[in-house]
């Protein structure tokens, strides 16, 4: 069971649903971020005040997966998310000791694994 | 001739009416930036700022355009396809009062303006969040001479359709029908969005384009109500009708949004404003009260109609241009041909007061205006197109035509953001705090 972290472009989220979606991944959260990353800093001017943007808009989702899914789940984020350019974002896949889904109670791969599979 | 005779002959400028025309004139000029605030609304956030700079846009480039040529060559002489240019530069357009009206002529000419201004605005509705806006300036600039002054001299200045007998109130052929199928032409010409089609592109803050709408509306009583360049009974049944029609076309939005989808919508009661403006737009003057009604419930049909094909075709005219304005002109105009009476304009009657030549001169305007507009836009855009990229690159495209075009975010929050051009003497770039 993991916890796999995606960070991509906010443009990109609506294909990356697309990608998990085709993975058969159903549970999925998703917020707004900013980070940064390496890609380079934009400038904007409002008047006289001149400014690099050092932070980016991204998307992060987070997607809690049994073993066999793991895989599939990364293929979906990279497919979805990529653009070949800096800035496309990263990946994190971390252990998860233990999950339960809120409303039976049933824990860990019965918690992440979408009712009726 | 000497001077005191020309004194005694010239026409004699009236206050009241040049007082109204100076209003009226700032009126048209507000709905530029409420059409920008209206097709902000509707794009996504991070190509908003950019929707609105190409209304602001049109502002500086067809005000300075209508200056130098464009209001001579709409409104310089009696040509049958364009004016003259004694007018260029403004040569020759003074205090004294434009021919045919009771107000000065450099009023005159600034109120047209205006219209010269709001129409090259509106065909940006067809092309936002991809193209690019070196390339919509241009456009701009050359569209507001090539088109609209040649369709403006054929409705109002003295041209084929105004001598032929067409009655076009406020702009029904030049503003309504020039925008929309100009928009059509432009959005086939430019492409659509990467992503029209793919993904759901919603409007961004619905409350901008209810707000836009609302004063768009207060604007077009300047528009309308100004169109007789007077305080004359046609300015004020226009001013009206400006009233009545856009009320009854709401109605019917709410109806049909019931129908459809059993809720009203706030975006379609916008666009329901919208599209009751331009119906009565080239009537305004021409029809009685009640017929403007009888115009806004059943006007409304058509544009609601194509607003809900257009979405299901390859077409990005994004922001319906075409249903708003092309075929609510053309709508408008033929109604003038049935409906028309002359115990309230003094000018005509329509077919159904028993002149049909009337709707004839009305379905003349209603065909050649469409082709022109449509014709010379795609025409012009391709020449455009081939000096340099009308659209942006797929990869701006996606980070938003904000701080691609523009370098500006509409809401930026001053996170991450580092002061590059800080007080003298600091050299070293220090954290910006928030904005405000």
């Amino acid at each position: 069971m993991k916890l796999v972290i995606g960070i991509v472009r906010p443009e990109k989220a609506n294909d990356v649903l697309e990608a998990l979606y085709r993975a058969e991944v159903r549970g999925v959260t998703l917020s707004r971020v900013q980070g940064h990353g390496g890609e380079l800093d934009r400038v904007e001017t409002y008047r006289g005040t001149t400014v690099k943007i050092g932070l980016a808009d991204k998307v992060r989702f987070e997607i809690a997966v049994s073993d066999p899914f793991v895989d599939p789940t990364i293929a979906a984020l990279c497919e979805g998310a990529r653009t070949g350019q800096v800035g496309d974002g990263k990946i994190f896949v971390l252990p998860l000791e233990r999950a339960v889904r809120i409303r039976t109670g049933e824990t860990d791969h019965g918690a992440v694994t979408p009712v009726g599979v | 001739m000497d001077v005191l005779t020309i004194a005694q002959s010239a026409p004699k400028v009236d206050t009241g009416d040049t007082a109204w025309m100076l209003a009226a004139t700032a009126f048209v000029l507000l709905m530029t930036p409420a059409l920008g605030l209206f097709y902000a609304g509707l794009v996504r956030a991070k190509n908003s700022l950019n929707t609105f700079m190409m209304c602001v846009s049109a502002i500086a480039i067809a005000g300075v355009t209508w200056a130098l040529v464009g209001y001579s060559l709409a409104f310089d002489g009696t040509g049958d396809l364009i004016g003259g240019l004694n007018y260029a530069g403004l040569h020759d357009v003074t205090f004294v009062p434009r021919d045919g009206t009771t107000i000065p002529h450099l009023v005159f000419m600034a109120f047209q303006a205006t219209f010269c201004i709001i129409t090259v605005a509106l065909i940006s509705g067809a092309v936002v969040e991809r193209m690019r806006f070196g390339a919509w300036m241009i456009f701009a600039a050359v569209w507001s001479v090539v088109v609209y002054a040649v369709m403006a001299h054929w409705a109002f200045g003295g041209g084929w359709l105004i001598e032929g007998g067409t009655l076009d109130f406020a702009g029904g052929v030049p503003v309504e029908m020039g925008s929309g199928f100009s928009a059509l032409a432009a959005a086939l010409v430019v492409g659509a969005r990467k992503d029209y089609g793919r993904q759901a592109l919603l409007p961004h803050n619905a409350i901008y384009v209810v707000i836009g709408a609302g004063l768009l509306w207060f604007g077009w009583f300047g528009f309308n109500g100004g169109s007789g360049f007077s305080t004359g009974n046609g300015s004020v049944l226009a001013f009206t009708n400006t009233l009545l029609t856009p009320a009854c076309s709401l109605l019917t939005w709410f109806a049909l949004d019931l129908l459809r989808g059993r809720q009203v919508t706030a975006v379609g009661a916008a666009t329901a404003i919208i599209v009751g403006c331009v119906l009565i737009t080239p009537a305004g003057g021409f029809v009685s009260p009640g017929w403007a009604m009888a115009l806004g419930f059943a006007g409304a049909l058509p544009c609601y109609a194509v607003i809900m094909l257009r979405p299901r075709t390859r077409v990005d005219e994004t922001l319906d241009v075409l249903a708003a304005h092309g075929i609510a002109g053309f709508t408008g105009i033929l109604f003038i041909g049935f409906f028309a009476q002359e115990n309230w304009n003094a000018v005509s009657d329509g077919l159904l007061y028993g002149n049909a030549a009337q709707l004839g001169d009305q379905a003349l305007a209603a065909l050649a205006a469409p082709v022109y507009a449509f014709v010379m836009t795609f025409v012009l855009l391709k020449l455009i197109g081939l000096l340099i990229p009308l659209r942006a690159t797929e990869y701006e495209e996606a980070l938003g035509m904000d701080t691609v075009q523009h370098g500006e975010e509409a809401y930026p929050t001053g996170e991450g953001a580092i002061l590059v051009s800080p007080e003298a003497g600091i050299e070293e770039a220090v954290p910006l705090a928030q904005p405000n």
